[in-house]
């Protein structure tokens, strides 16, 4: 009994890992873009952002892998909306009542996180072909993933943008120490194109990354280009599903058109 | 009459150029980097979203009023509202194969990617936010949507271009295409002097 214990609390604290390191949702999937750039201007509304997420993650995944049994097949996909934006809902009123500063600089992200990638993509390809504790952790785990890359992007977003850090102005504490210099801060890192910018020297490093991995030998499958042609993480991990299967599988562009090629 | 012809413009400019769905509120960036690579397909993409952004936001106003403010559960917007434009996608979609083939045949491939889209859903909320009527809501979801389509067409051109050139070599794929993005998000900051 107690082997079995440990043995299920090793496979959980691996598909823990598994979501913080291995298969960072943001750094090495590629999922779930949109939010990552429209609200990392500052490390704060990152970390807020990615913490919000987390909490819809783990609740969805709890109830979608205690609901895998009832949900018929063919209508997953709402029911699995259903539950994700409930719990959006959820929390976005508890949002509003008690960190109204949060609330009012994510704004309408925070309703967006029903269409987030990652969370149809965890409920289809984990949550539910999975118990509930397993489930759990993915979903801890892939968020708390989530929410390291979105405060890593909005504090190099920041840092760049303002000179600041959560808030702190840390370069020109630390120029003043030394120099009588000021650092004047690049206020498009802040604004909209500077998070192309940031996203594109990310996307850069992981290419690099991946070519020498693949130099080396080494298995790299598991790390999309960065939302690639086919719009990578999206239309393989559940977003781009029919809301009801009608006839037959759903087919990606690539696919689709293929078909029409073909007919 | 004047006034609201005035705020139709305004209303144009602003969502169409100003506050681009994508490049300013980065709204719809999954088919915007996925299907531009070449401008005929972009169109279509384009084509696709106009349809299903008016339509969408036309039916999200309606059952706002008649059916969320009537019985005062507003704060059910967002799951009423997903549900709604993710199964009006599908209807569309099986409505245009059977009646419209041609329709179908350039818009259909593209119609599955949306079914999920935050730009359509974020325009629905968008509209209530900002407590535009039923006549405005559809207004503005066609105008955001215009503002997608030129957004995706300039950059499929790019890209076209842009597959002859001597790009560094971590740099090719997503990442030149990003910088692109974020050139182009700097130009349309330009326009914000317009309003």
């Amino acid at each position: 009994m107690s082997e079995g214990n440990s043995e299920a609390r090793q496979g959980s604290m691996e598909v823990f890992f598994n979501g913080l390191v291995k298969e960072n949702p943001t750094f090495v999937l590629a999922l779930g873009m949109c939010p990552t750039l429209a609200v990392t201007t500052s490390a704060v509304n990152g970390l807020g952002m990615g913490l919000t997420t987390t909490a819809v993650l783990v609740l969805s995944n709890a109830i979608i892998s205690l609901l895998r049994h009832i949900i018929p097949n063919r209508v997953r996909i709402p029911a699995f909306i259903v539950i994700v934006a409930s719990f959006v809902t959820m929390v976005q009123l508890l949002l509003e009542g008690f960190i109204p500063s949060l609330y009012s600089a994510l704004g309408l992200y925070i309703p967006l996180i029903v269409v987030n990638c990652i969370i149809l993509g965890r409920a289809e390809s984990f949550a539910s072909k999975n118990p509930v504790i397993p489930s759990i952790f993915d979903g801890l785990g892939m968020g708390l993933g989530f929410t390291v890359a979105l405060t890593a992007i909005g504090a190099v977003r920041e840092l760049l943008g303002a000179g600041e850090l959560f808030g702190i102005p840390i370069i020109n504490n630390v120029l003043g120490m030394f120099t009588s210099v000021e650092y004047v801060p690049i206020s498009i890192f802040v604004l909209a194109p500077g998070a192309f910018f940031v996203l594109a020297a990310l996307t850069a490093l992981q290419n690099r990354v991946k070519r020498k991995m693949q130099e080396k030998g080494q298995n790299a499958d598991k790390i999309q280009s960065g939302c690639s042609s086919d719009c990578a993480g999206c239309s393989d991990s559940g977003c781009a599903h029919r809301f009801v299967d009608v006839d037959g599988a759903p087919g990606s562009v690539a696919d689709a058109k293929a078909n029409k090629k073909e007919g | 009459m004047l006034d609201v012809v005035k705020d139709l413009l305004v209303l144009m400019i602003g969502s169409s150029l100003v506050s681009n769905v994508v490049l300013s509120q980065f709204l719809g960036l999954c088919p915007f980097l996925g299907v531009s690579k070449k401008v005929d397909t972009a169109v279509g993409m384009g084509g696709a979203v106009i349809f299903v952004i008016t339509i969408a936001s036309g039916v999200a106003a309606v059952i706002y009023k008649f059916v969320l403010v009537r019985f005062d559960i507003t704060y059910l917007q967002t799951i009423v509202f997903i549900l709604v434009i993710a199964a009006l996608v599908q209807f569309v979609e099986m409505f245009l194969k059977k009646y419209v083939p041609a329709l179908y045949q350039a818009l259909g491939v593209y119609l599955p990617l949306i079914t999920t889209n935050c730009a359509v859903l974020g325009i629905a909320l968008t509209n209530v936010q900002k407590s535009y009527g039923i006549g405005f809501s559809i207004a503005s979801g066609l105008f955001t949507a215009v503002g997608f389509l030129i957004a995706i067409v300039i950059l499929a051109g790019i890209r076209e271009k842009m597959e002859y050139n001597d790009v560094p070599e971590s740099f090719r794929g997503m990442p030149i295409v990003l910088i692109t993005a974020g050139l182009m998000a700097i130009a349309f900051c330009g326009f914000s002097g317009l309003l």
